[in-house]
């Protein structure tokens, strides 16, 4: 379903990404882990076309990202993504929230758009959240309602940028729940995470970066079983033992 | 030119208010314009796009060199003639006020863009929503908002500015004291008239706007 | 659009020396008045943060009284109101022998009035340094007047040069506004040629380079002068 093929990309002389190529299959989880500065962000963007790349071929469902002809709003529409800080918009309420790109982008009507953002919110365990206002929700709602707001789009597939290292350590776990059941109802899903123990649960594949490099692209099993680079192994080693 | 006299003051208070609505009239159609003229050249300065850029930042450092007094002359003079026919003063002041303060709502809106995080924006686009949406929605309400106290203080000093109109005899609050003044001989008493009021219009505003800075900061 | 261009007029004498003497003018009243506006500017805004209740209601006072009255209200009070306000002796001096009058009340209006604005910008550049620094000052055993003249005033100035060269600008651009008490500045000569010439649009645009010209030299100067002043690390930052 997204394919990724020898992606390079620089900012100014620095190159953040070196070679990228992978492929995540419909339903398959795939979590990007690696030390900070590794590109991993930045190559999750590249997969919605949020930063531009220079060399290579990103496609979704068969359609090139990078192609200049490409509808990039009309792919994005189809594509979830959930940020770090949550991005919600701080001047619309949460059902605001979620129904504004239901309205704007794929033209669905008030009630239409409001039934299915109360249906998401109940999915998400806020169902009497939607009245309330970004800045009156805690860490772990917001970022429940910035998943809802995605969902509400119907995707077909899902990219999560960190979406729990904003969080305080006590609300981690409500969003993963989330996150967990979601995979569970067989969403195509790639997971930008330090979080080693959702990725055991959830991921089929675990790609690890350093360097603006895939380092290792494997199994679950295999990746936390015998992890063939040194460099997955210290980090590992470094990520458990803490 | 012996001692103050209120009844000067008193009897031109008819003259005086038809004068004041001019004034005001002309203080919010040309900031209406001009916020909106300000946010297109903010969005063209911010566009990344190269001409683009240089039309904004040039409007903008062109304008920020001239005298407002030299502005409203020239349109007083320019627009006549580009019309091919007699403009009203009030028409011409007005084109002349939004092009000019254009330039400095451009750069109060231009940070207040900047002062919306970049997240905000690729939020929007990961919804698919295009870059006009993303501004109409999500980035320039937000700038907006913040930007609010700016906007009203420039605004106080457009209405402070407006008073320039005088001297194409456009009937403002201030031309119409200087009528009275020197129709009645009653300089000092119309002068310090008009310093208060608009001392206390202005002064009022912006004890206004500083408690709504307050209450953002809540 | 029916307009009969004549460049070369702005170079004929009469008017090209009504221009050259209205760019004197100018000079004059911003330089005479912003030297009014920077010292009487600078005393209001330390003023304003001193811990003396009474001098900081005063200095607060000054700045809201004058920047929320239009400039022009305040040109015709200097002008015309004054002079009557003042002690008879003085007004009548005011009116009848004081050299320059027009001129006069032009500098002492543009200067006080700027004054606030300046006085603003140094109480900024004054807070913005961080209370531990008189702190540090006073633990030396130096006097709140020392900490002020050596410490907390030359910190503050080189972190409001910018908008210290802007508000330069602002008199500059503003001293167009004595014409309407009759000072013979670029602008009122400008004007003037447009009604003897009926070549508007050739005497605006002789105006309007004049003062692009000017602001584009100060600014240009200005950059230098910062940059010579600007402390390693500290305070600035622009152009973003």
């Amino acid at each position: 379903m997204i394919e990724i093929q020898h992606v390079n990309k620089w900012f100014g002389p620095f190159q953040v990404l070196k070679d990228c190529t992978s492929r995540v299959e419909k339903g398959e989880v795939v979590v990007i882990c690696g030390p900070s500065g590794s590109g991993k962000s930045t190559l999750i963007k590249c997969v919605n076309g949020l930063e531009p790349f220079q060399e290579g071929i990103i496609t979704v469902n068969g359609i090139s990202v990078g192609d200049k002809a490409t509808n990039l709003p009309k792919l994005r529409s189809h594509i979830g993504m959930v940020f770090q800080n949550f991005e919600l918009f701080p001047h619309k309420t949460a059902a605001e929230n979620i129904a504004l790109a239901q309205l704007k982008v794929l033209g669905r009507s008030e009630d239409e758009a409001r039934a299915r953002g109360k249906l998401l919110l109940d999915r998400v365990g806020l169902g009497e959240m939607g009245h309330k206002y970004p800045s009156e929700l805690s860490g772990g709602q917001q970022q429940r309602v910035a998943i809802a707001r995605a969902l509400a789009m119907d995707p077909i597939a899902m990219l999560f940028d960190e979406p729990t290292s904003a969080l305080d350590p006590e609300m981690i776990n409500e969003v993963l729940d989330v996150m967990q059941e979601l995979a569970r109802d067989g969403m195509t899903m790639m997971v930008v995470t330090h979080e080693m123990g959702f990725a055991r649960r959830v991921a089929d594949r675990v790609i690890f970066m350093d360097e603006g490099e895939i380092v290792e692209d494997a199994t679950k099993d295999e990746f936390f079983g015998t992890p063939r680079s040194e460099r997955a192994q210290q980090f590992l080693s470094k990520i458990l033992h803490h | 030119m012996g001692a103050f006299d209120f009844g000067a003051i008193t009897r031109a208070l008819p003259y005086l208010w038809d004068g004041m609505q001019l004034s005001l009239l002309l203080t919010g159609l040309s900031a209406a314009g001009s916020i909106v003229l300000g946010t297109i050249l903010a969005l063209m300065r911010l566009s990344g796009i190269k001409p683009l850029q240089w039309i904004g930042a040039t409007w903008v450092n062109f304008f920020r060199s001239l005298p407002l007094l030299l502005v409203i002359f020239w349109f007083y003079f320019l627009v006549p003639l580009i019309a091919q026919r007699q403009v009203d003063a009030f028409q011409s002041a007005l084109v002349g006020f939004v092009l000019f303060e254009a330039a400095y709502y451009c750069e109060i809106m231009r940070s207040g863009i900047q002062s919306i995080s970049r997240g905000q924006a690729w939020a929007g686009y990961a919804l698919g929503l295009r870059y006009s949406q993303t501004m109409r929605f999500i980035v320039l309400p937000q700038a907006f908002r913040n930007m609010l106290p700016v906007l009203l203080t420039q605004t106080i000093i457009l209405f402070q500015d407006t008073s320039l109109v005088f001297v194409v005899g456009l009937a403002d609050f201030m031309t119409s004291a200087v009528t009275v003044a020197q129709r009645d001989g009653r300089l000092m008493e119309l002068y310090i008239f008009a310093a208060a009021v608009y001392f206390l219009m202005c002064y009022g505003a912006s004890l206004y706007v500083k408690f709504l800075q307050k209450k953002m900061h809540q | 659009m029916k307009y009969n261009w004549n460049w070369g007029i702005l170079f004929e004498e009469p008017y090209f020396g009504w221009l050259v003497s209205g760019i004197e003018w100018t000079l004059i009243v911003s330089a005479i008045a912003w030297i009014i506006a920077f010292s009487l500017g600078s005393l209001v805004g330390v003023a304003r943060t001193v811990n003396s209740m009474p001098v900081r209601a005063v200095a607060t006072a000054y700045v809201e009284l004058f920047r929320n009255i239009p400039l022009l209200v305040q040109m015709f009070i200097w002008f015309y109101v004054v002079p009557e306000l003042v002690p008879d002796g003085l007004g009548r001096w005011m009116k009848r022998d004081m050299p320059f009058p027009e001129a006069t009340s032009a500098i002492l209006c543009l200067g006080t009035y700027t004054a606030s604005r300046v006085a603003e910008q140094v109480r900024a550049g004054i807070e913005s340094i961080p209370r531990g620094q008189t702190a540090a000052g006073l633990a030396m055993g130096l006097t709140l007047a020392q900490v002020y003249r050596y410490l907390l005033v030359p910190v503050g100035y080189r972190i409001i040069v910018p908008p210290l060269t802007s508000e330069f600008l602002t008199i500059f651009k503003n001293s167009s506004l004595a014409l309407t008490i009759g000072v013979g500045e670029v602008l009122m000569q400008a004007r003037q040629i447009e009604n003897y010439t009926f070549q508007g649009f050739e005497a605006f645009t002789a105006a309007t380079l004049i003062y692009v010209v000017v602001t584009l030299i100060v600014v240009f100067a200005m950059d230098r002068i910062e940059k010579r002043a600007r402390i390693p690390g500290y305070g600035v930052q622009r152009g973003q």
